[in-house]
Formats: C-alpha cells, structure tokens, sequence
C-alpha cells in the first residue's frame, strides 16, 4: 500500500518568526496553530491527532495537547531533531488513510533567540566524542565538510555560494530575518568557527514557529485554500553521533530521497521547487547529491556562481531557508511551510511560475536522521 | 567476551580497561568483524559474541576540523576522525602537530592520554614522532 496521494495540507502558518520578545517556545506554537486552523477554516475541535517536539521539553506533545485543550486520538512526539515533521506527516497520512484519525495538526516553535541567543537542546555530547570537546553540533557537520573537500575537491568558494543564494532568496521574502546583501566574499571573510566552516556557513539562531494541518484525500478540498498533496515520503536513519557515520558524504537522504520520488512515481528532473534543511552550508550540497539532483561529489559545482539562486538552474529554498530566513532549531515545518506556499502560488516575488511538484527535506541530529517529502498540487494526483 | 547479563556493560569495561592506561576495541566472535564504539551486540551480524583484543594503534586521519577559540580560553584545538587499521574509526584529537599541517591521510598512532576534562582518552600523534 502506498500513501501517495491519500492525504493533502489544508492549513499552513508561520508565527513569530524572527524575535517573538516575551513568548515561550509553546506560545509561538499555539500562535501558529491558530494560524493554521484559521487557514484551514477548521475547528480547533475537530483536531482529533496531534504532533510535536520542542527543543526542551520532551513531553511536549502533552503539553500541546493540555494547551489546546485537546484529547487527541493519537499523540505523536517522536523526535528525530528538525527532520521529525517531516516524518509526523507520513505517520499522519497513514492515521488518516487508515480512519483512526480525521484531522491531524503538525507543529512546533521556538523562542530561542530571545531566550537565550543560541541554539537551545536537551544533547549533550556523545560519550566517546565529548573528551575532544567538537562544537555540538558545528563540528561535526565541518567535519563532513572537510571530508567532502578532501574526497571530491569541493571548495570554500562552493560552500560560500549556497549561502549567497540563501540570501539572494531572502532578498525576495519580506518576512526573512537577514535581507542585506551578501557576497561569496563576506561569507568567506566571516570569523571561522571550526574549519572549514565559517559563521556565514551557518544557519541563524532565530525565534518562531510553524504548524500544518492535514486531512484525507476525499475531505482536502472542503477548505478555503487549494490543498497540497503528500505524493511520498522516506526517512533514512545512519548513524546519532558523526563518529558513527558509515561515510561522511553519504547521507541517509540517499534511501529517504529514492523511497519518497518511488512512492510519488517521481524523479529529481520533475521537481518544481526544492526546500531543504539548510542547517551548514555542507547540508545543501550533501543533500542536492543524494537525493539526485547531481551526481556524488558535484554538488559543489552544482550550486556554485548561482546555481541554486533565484534565476539559476534549480530554485532551491525560495524563502531563504535556515541560513538567512528563520531558524528556530529544528527546522523541518519550515521546509513544509515554504513547499506549501509555492505550490498555493502564494510566494509573493520569489513564486515559482507554474510549480507544481515541491521537494521538502528535513535533516535532524549530525546528518543522523533524513526524511523526504514529495508535495504536489491537485494536478500531480 | 563482554556477553549479555554477565557484569559490567561494555562502556563501563571500556572505561576501566582507559583508567589503567590500556586502549581496547571489540572483536566479534560470530563474524570477526571489529567494534568501536563499545557495544552489547555486534552491528555487523548482530552476534553478543563480542570480545576485546588491543587494536595496532596505527591509523589514519580521515577528516579534521580546528575549533577556533581564543588565545586567553586556551586558543585553537583540532578535532579529528581517525580511521584504525582494524577498521574501525573513531574521534580523537592528534597532538604534536601544528593544526594548519594537519589534514586527511596523516598517518597517527594511539596513546592513552587525556581529554578536556583531564580524564583518560585515546589521543594521537603523527607516525614517526611530532613534527
């Protein structure tokens, strides 16, 4: 049995993206559900499945639900760091094909930045990594950097690119965090904080907070808004720590990716628009790779001199992503959000004409957790 | 052989055998494979067979990073990813080198040092003596 098109996005909000000054992390959440049910045109009564997971709190699902006021059928509080939404749509989809549940909302939010100014979590380094002090989790994903430069001669000029085209992306989206111009010499004139990676290779520490709601196929269109359909989905799990990684520039998008473009009867060329977790400027290039987009080790080629910027060869994190847009720590709904917004026509100056097929890819832990989700408008079905 | 139920688990026995100077890996019994990090079965064929044997200590940089922090925090220190030649890989640090000569393919040997908190741990330095 497959889940392509048994379920569709109905509702998608952001909230408090940036600084949301003076709001907890669940508050921004709650801002966000509010949105979302309002986009639906849905009752918070007829939400009868819920998923979350919070930087903090590992019980956050129970806590959504005592804030809602809500008695789910199913409380979903898997964590697989920011690539979990991602994956709470496939068990969703399923719930929902299944008939255990009719309205299922996915969401999450953070207060980070005002919080505390840096990423908040609950990890600490692993037993066998934490004698060598790595940057939790910088260090790794330079690691994997260092590798994929060593192996396939990718360079400082590459990495820098994705960054620029984040921004040039950002530049189109009023609601980004960064919008000043940015060139591949800032990014490489930018203090180094564990090599090769520089502050600009890396993703912002922001506020805010997003949330989707889904339904069944045969309900998707009684909403306001035309509903965006879950074609696919995969997940790869490789490794926890980045010591444990079988190979540094292989990533468990490769399984994620193919089992997602399978089930959607898809292929890479056929793909509008494409959201991924911009965690590290390495993330894009590894992920571009693995799921197909290029081949193994051209991915540096792939998005240099405006590959991946507006007007290049593939539209690649139209909002900006987590490197100049928003990221409040796992930042998978925002993938789902963005995707959600081309596929409406609703992305303003940075729309993709005509898209009709969006890639949505969330990473969680050290390029630990990769999960896949093909999204598609009523035409894809 | 570690083996299931039968005293301490493997991290704990890691850590034993690092306090009294002495760097073990594991070893499969079932499939000969061998195990780093310390483990309950074997991931290669799933086998609790799993006993320890003193690795050569020869391995190789498989990747590196410099954390770069200020001289009056303690200045720059590199982390690394070290591939035994028992096929293993592990992180660790290399001393004895300057960081910006140190890169993929250097060719390191195991001691039983310390770690940032002055605890045991497995440290390198170049094959041959620092440089």
């Amino acid at each position: 049995m497959s889940l392509r098109g048994k379920a569709a996005i109905v509702g998608a909000a952001l909230a408090g993206c940036g600084e949301a000054h003076g709001k907890s992390s669940m508050e921004i959440t709650i801002e966000a559900v509010h949105g979302a049910l309002a986009d639906a045109g849905i009752a918070l009564g007829e939400v009868n499945a819920i998923a979350t997971c919070q930087p903090l709190d590992m019980l956050s699902g129970l806590t959504l639900a005592q804030e809602l006021g809500l008695n789910p059928k199913f409380t979903m509080n898997n964590r697989m760091g920011g690539s979990s939404f991602l994956s709470h749509t496939l068990w969703a989809a399923m719930l929902l094909e299944l008939r255990l549940a009719d309205t299922v909302l996915i969401c999450y939010g953070s207060n980070q930045r005002t919080a505390s100014g840096k990423l908040m979590t609950a990890l600490g380094l692993p037993t066998y990594e934490a004698p060598y002090r790595p940057l939790f989790p910088l260090s790794s994903y330079a690691l994997a950097a260092d590798r994929h430069m060593t192996q396939f001669g990718t360079t400082r000029e590459q990495l820098a690119d994705v960054a620029v085209a984040a921004r040039a992306w950002a530049q189109k989206n009023p609601e980004a965090f960064m919008r000043d111009p940015l060139t591949r010499e800032d990014v490489i004139a930018s203090r180094l904080v564990s090599d090769p990676l520089r502050v600009r290779d890396c993703c912002l520490v922001t506020d805010g907070g997003g949330a989707i709601v889904m339904r069944r196929v045969e309900t998707a269109k009684d909403h306001p808004r035309p509903p965006v359909y879950l074609l696919g989905g995969g997940e790869g799990t490789t490794h926890r720590d980045i010591s444990e990684m079988a190979d540094l520039t292989v990533t468990g998008a490769a399984q994620s990716g193919q089992t997602a473009m399978d089930m959607a009867g898809v292929n890479p060329a056929d793909i509008d628009v494409v959201q991924l977790y911009d965690a590290f400027t390495i993330n894009v290039i590894l992920f571009l790779e693995d799921l197909g987009f290029c081949k193994k080790g051209e991915g540096g080629a792939f998005v240099a001199n405006g590959g991946i910027a507006p007007g290049g060869h593939l539209p690649v994190n139209t909002n900006g992503g987590g490197l100049s847009c928003v990221h409040p720590g796992m930042y998978g709904i925002f993938t789902l959000v963005e995707a959600v917004r081309q596929l409406r026509g609703d992305a303003g100056d940075r729309q993709i004409s005509g898209a009709e097929l969006a890639l949505a890819h969330g990473n969680g832990g050290v390029l630990s957790s990769q999960v896949t989700n093909i999204l598609g408008t009523e035409s894809t079905l | 052989m570690t083996g299931i139920g039968k005293g301490s688990g493997p991290d704990v026995v890691f850590a034993a055998k690092l306090a009294e100077g002495v760097f073990e890996i594991q070893k499969c019994g079932g499939c000969g494979a061998h195990v780093f990090h310390p483990r309950v079965i074997c991931p290669a064929c799933g086998s609790a067979d799993l006993g320890w044997v003193a690795p050569s200590g020869r391995g190789t940089v498989h990747a590196r990073t410099i954390v770069r922090r200020k001289p009056d925090k303690g200045g720059d220190y590199n982390v690394v990813l070290v591939d035994l030649e028992e096929g293993v890989r592990m992180m660790s640090r290399v001393d004895g080198i300057d960081n910006d000569r140190l890169a993929a393919g250097l060719k390191v040997t195991a001691f039983v040092g310390k770690g940032a908190g002055g605890e045991p741990a497995v440290v390198f330095r170049p094959q041959g003596g620092a440089r």
